[in-house]
């Protein structure tokens, strides 16, 4: 039988055991939604925005591990996505993102809402394709799916024009792909891997460097064996949080420009390092020339170009990190004994020394201004029982989250590393929170980064995704203001924010709850309050102004020189500045 | 150091722009570039003239690799290779230049391909020395149009593709 353009999508994605689309209708793809619209088997989530719809689809993609759906329109639906697939591609989410284009017989007359959607793309998919024949469309639609999620994962565009969906063809789904310029290697080359495991043997200050690989590759039994067996510490990347779990004795925390200390000066102190699906950031080496002057590098990566892109590496492994885990930790089983333990006593000593000298510390006045680190930290100890989902936008409430959010299980942590979208945590969440109706899901917010995606509320509201906004609200885009406080002579140049909107008015607009926490004795009641609630809530906490993220490595210094503190002439002219009390700040709300 | 890159890609469009792309997105080097389909028509070689360190060609060549249209990457530099590049000068020719320009073309093993009462066009293939010797000399008579094709190489023997090189590297 033959099935029209819309119908066969409907049907491929069915088969690739899709259940959620995040879209937004336009012209060109009315067929498509009209076809949704009869069937039963696809929930489609209308967003406000299509970078909401984007953003979604990584949600869903991180929390599930399957590769997120969305679907714009040709023109601005396009131009609008191309955020989200820029993220998703730094931070390697797979997402299928379908879009429609005009009809085949109008592509490059200037049609209205006409957009080169696949060059617009190109440089921020792992891949796209552009279907002008309606017998190509399911092939093409298998393809987009494999590629998204195969190898390292990334996002993938299918840009459908409008005749191809209303154009009829017979529909046969292909069983298997084969492209024969696209071979993702799984398997470690196994003398590397040998290689690996006598390094490993002899090291004396070895330290595990893990990033989102691993969450990807599912990889995080195999990392706690490894760790476990060999004890060694384990350094955390922002993407890799939850690939370890965090309140292990293992685990040092988050390394990087706001990582923990301890994590930070066991990767300049130690003799090898162990890196493992990580790809050496700029925010995580500081400066490269003085990045680990001691160390011998392992890297393991199934991404042969994450390796040696940054950093020299003595004993390169291409592949899948559960696969070459799994290997590895075979060999070393046989080989581990009770010296290695011996050995590594005084690293291990050295470390609880670091971890004791400057723990991850702030102060909370039993009386005054709230600050962010206390919220972070009390959301974290009422619901860590509960396994929350945790998303987060991006700035000083991220890497508090980071540092304070102990996450226990991979899959639990969106955050936006690479490219840094302020705007992704909300939508993110509400992903996340489609793909598991039944769980608790966290989105902890900026009052700046909140507002670049808020019109999703309507979404959350309508298609019932009940997710927990913490809005750590400053009245400051807080990174910026904290660059400004420390390089640039405390001019807060565009980075005041106000005390506009009032977050819990603006819930309450939307449907929402909307709560605030006024006073710290406060806290522990409205949280609760808000975590009881199956409705989307905001939670607006006025935060003391001026609290900056440490430690903190400068952008190119180097990693065993870190701030741990305000330096004193900023102390100094904080203690004189006209503080921002909450009482102060609710007053100009209601006024 | 200058590289030639040898790059098989599927013939299909869009190709062309995902290799530029990935050289400009990257701030990487192109000198010349030239693509043609192949014996197989469905694919297509491309022949890339680029600069930069060992680092930056490692990444070239493995960037090269991640892009899922692209079949087979060699980096002709490790191995011997001959080149070639072909170019069709317009130079104007009068009375007493005419036999001028025959003597150059003859001492170059080039060609004149067109003919009209003041000008002879000159097809001259060579390796890029011989392409600027030749032009040197003809200058002075007047050079009035110039396309040069960029250079295609191949190989002297059959190399190893770069996945099984970058292995041995990795061993080594």
């Amino acid at each position: 039988m033959k099935l029209t353009g819309a119908e066969i999508f409907i049907e491929c994605l069915k088969r690739e055991g899709v259940k959620t689309v995040f879209a937004l209708p336009g012209g060109v793809v009315l067929k498509i939604f009209d076809t949704l619209h009869q069937q039963k088997d696809i929930e489609v989530i209308l967003t406000r925005h299509e970078q909401g719809a984007g953003h979604m689809a990584e949600g869903y993609a991180k929390a599930t591990g399957k590769a997120g759906v969305c679907l714009v329109t040709s023109g601005p639906g396009m131009t609008n996505v191309i955020t989200a697939l820029a993220d998703a591609y730094m931070d390697s989410v797979p997402v299928v993102c379908f879009s429609g284009q005009v009809p085949t017989n109008l592509i490059g007359n200037d049609a209205f809402q006409e957009a080169d959607n696949v060059g617009l793309s190109r440089p921020c998919t792992k891949y796209n394709f552009l279907v002008k024949d309606v017998n190509d469309l399911a092939a093409t639609i298998k393809e987009a799916f494999y590629i998204a999620t195969t190898g390292r994962p990334g996002p993938v565009l299918v840009d459908i024009p409008k005749d191809v969906s209303m154009a009829k063809a017979e529909f046969t789904y292909p069983n298997s792909v084969s492209i024969r310029g696209y071979n993702p290697t799984y398997e470690g080359n196994k003398w590397q891997i040998k290689q690996a495991a006598e390094a490993i043997m002899k090291a004396k200050k070895p330290i595990l460097y893990v990033g989102g690989g691993v969450v990807f590759s599912g990889a995080s039994q195999e990392l706690l064996e490894l760790a476990e067996m060999t004890q060694i510490p384990v350094d955390m990347t922002l993407m890799g949080l939850g690939a370890f779990p965090g309140e292990h004795p293992l685990s040092l925390g988050m390394l990087g420009m706001h990582g923990t200390y301890q994590a930070n000066m066991a990767m300049h102190y130690s003799d090898l390092v162990i890196a493992i699906g990580a790809r050496f950031d700029d925010r995580v080496t500081g400066k490269v020339s003085e990045f680990c002057p001691h160390a011998k590098v392992i890297h393991v990566d199934i991404d042969p170009t994450s390796i040696r892109k940054n950093i020299h590496v003595d004993i390169p492994i291409v592949g899948d990190c559960k696969t070459v885990l799994r290997e590895l930790n075979q060999i070393l089983r046989a080989t581990v004994n009770g010296e290695q333990k011996e050995l590594r006593k005084p690293w291990w000593d050295q470390i609880r020394e670091w971890q004791q000298a400057h723990p991850l510390k702030y102060h909370q006045e039993k009386d005054g201004p709230i600050k962010p680190q206390q919220v972070v930290k009390r959301l974290y100890e009422l619901t860590k029982d509960r396994d929350p989902i945790v998303s987060t936008d991006v700035g000083q409430h991220q890497m508090w989250a980071a540092q304070y959010f102990k996450l226990a299980k991979p899959n639990r942590w969106l955050t936006s590393g690479g490219l840094g979208t302020m705007g992704f945590g909300f939508p993110a969440a509400m992903g996340a929170q489609a793909a598991f109706r039944d769980r608790l899901v966290l989105c902890i917010a900026g009052d700046g980064s909140i507002q670049m995606n808020m019109q999703e509320m309507a979404t959350a509201v309508v298609s019932k995704l009940p997710v927990k906004i913490i809005i750590l609200n400053n009245g400051f885009h807080g990174m910026v203001r904290q660059w400004q406080d420390l390089f640039y002579e405390g001019r807060y140049a565009s980075s005041y924010l106000d005390t506009t909107p009032d977050f819990v008015k603006l819930a309450d607009a939307y449907g929402a709850v909307g709560l605030r926490v006024k006073t710290i004795g406060d806290l522990d009641t409205v949280l609760k309050e808000a975590l009881a609630t199956d409705k989307p809530v905001i939670v607006d906490v006025p935060t003391y102004p001026y609290e900056n993220c440490y430690p903190m490595i400068p952008a190119g210094g180097c990693n065993h020189e870190m701030l741990l503190e305000d330096p004193p002439e900023l102390k100094k002219k904080q203690s004189g500045a006209a503080k921002v009390t909450p009482e102060d700040k609710d007053t100009v709300l209601t006024a | 150091m200058e590289h030639i890159i040898s790059v098989t890609v599927e013939n299909k469009f869009g190709v062309l722009s995902r290799v530029a792309g990935l050289f400009s997105g990257r701030g990487f080097n192109i000198e010349s570039l030239s693509v043609a389909p192949t014996l197989d028509p469905s694919m297509s070689q491309m022949t890339i003239v680029t600069s930069g360190d060992e680092r930056i060609i490692e990444q070239i060549v493995k960037q090269l690799n991640k892009l899922i249209d692209v079949i087979k990457v060699v980096d002709l530099n490790e191995t011997e290779f001959v080149s070639r590049e072909t170019a069709i000068i317009k130079v104007h020719t009068k009375d007493a230049d005419r036999a001028e320009a025959l003597r150059i073309v003859d001492i170059f093993r080039a060609n004149v391909i067109d003919s009209t009462p003041s000008t002879y066009t000159i097809e001259v293939s060579g390796d890029p020395k011989k392409i600027e010797a030749i032009i040197n000399l003809l200058q002075p008579l007047g050079i009035k149009d110039l396309v040069r094709t960029g250079r295609v190489a191949v190989a002297r023997e059959p190399v190893r593709p770069v996945a099984a090189q970058a292995k041995k590297v990795a061993r080594d």
